[in-house]
């Protein structure tokens, strides 16, 4: 699947997108966000307070505890500030 | 007559008073149009500002807009509906984001509009980072902080908050 990451959490992490296939077990947004955060120092940087991160599956908002499996894309971010 | 609808996210600045004209244009029955424009200010939190960059998720920005605009949509008996957001490198005195709302009443498109606007805060990903302005002291890029009075405002639209 391909992640997405924008504003702050794009720039932690250091990337804008990347290709990842989450291990067998990892089947929530909450589950991947604590998955990548032991990626590294620039992951767990980006997701050290999951509760304030937003999410997205294939371009809709979700909730932390939704599933992933069938996500073609799924993207990352703090909280909105449009308008 | 069925209801017009414009959404589109755009570099460029754009002329309010043509997008509103286009949507009256050859239209007996709209009886009220609502403009609100959102511009760039010069400070942000006291600080004075240099200019603003307004990141956006391409496909989910556009895609999420015209999600808000059908639920206006159902809500108010609109005639029709234009929302401009603007992305990219901003500087103050510049217009955002545009929001115009058409009814045969005018209760209608003030609330349609005021609605637009709190989801659009809110719920469009968008988002914003200034840069300030440096006056002996190297200029900052800062993210601006989601606002708990803006999420407010969205939520009084819903007694109970939709799904994040």
């Amino acid at each position: 699947m391909k992640l997405r990451y924008f504003a702050w959490v794009r720039e932690r992490i250091g990337k804008p997108e990347e290709e990842i296939e989450p291990p067998a077990g990892i089947a929530t947004v909450s589950d991947l966000m604590i998955w990548l955060s032991q990626r590294g120092e620039e992951y767990a940087h980006a997701f050290e307070n999951p509760t304030v991160i937003r999410a997205a599956i294939d371009r809709a908002h979700v909730r932390a505890d939704a599933a992933i499996l069938g996500a073609r894309e799924i993207a990352f971010f703090p909280p909105m500030t449009g308008g | 007559m069925q209801m017009a609808a414009t959404v589109r996210l755009q570099c460029e600045p754009f002329d309010a008073g043509s997008e509103a004209a286009k949507l009256r244009r050859g239209r007996g029955d709209i009886g009220a149009v609502v403009t609100f424009t959102g511009i760039c200010r010069q400070d942000e939190a006291g600080a004075p500002l240099a200019a603003m960059t307004l990141e956006h998720y391409p496909g989910m920005a556009e895609a999420e807009i015209v999600r808000h605009v059908e639920a206006a949509e159902r809500r108010w008996p609109l005639l029709g509906v234009a929302v401009v957001h603007r992305y990219g490198r901003l500087e103050p005195g510049e217009e955002i984001v545009l929001v115009v709302t058409a009814a045969a009443h005018r209760q209608d498109a003030f609330a349609a509009a005021e609605f637009l606007m709190d989801y659009l805060k809110t719920r469009a990903p968008f988002w914003k980072q200034v840069e300030l302005a440096g006056s002996g002291r190297p200029r900052g890029k800062i993210w601006v902080d989601a606002k708990q009075s803006d999420d407010a405002l969205a939520d009084r639209w819903t007694p109970r908050r939709a799904a994040e």
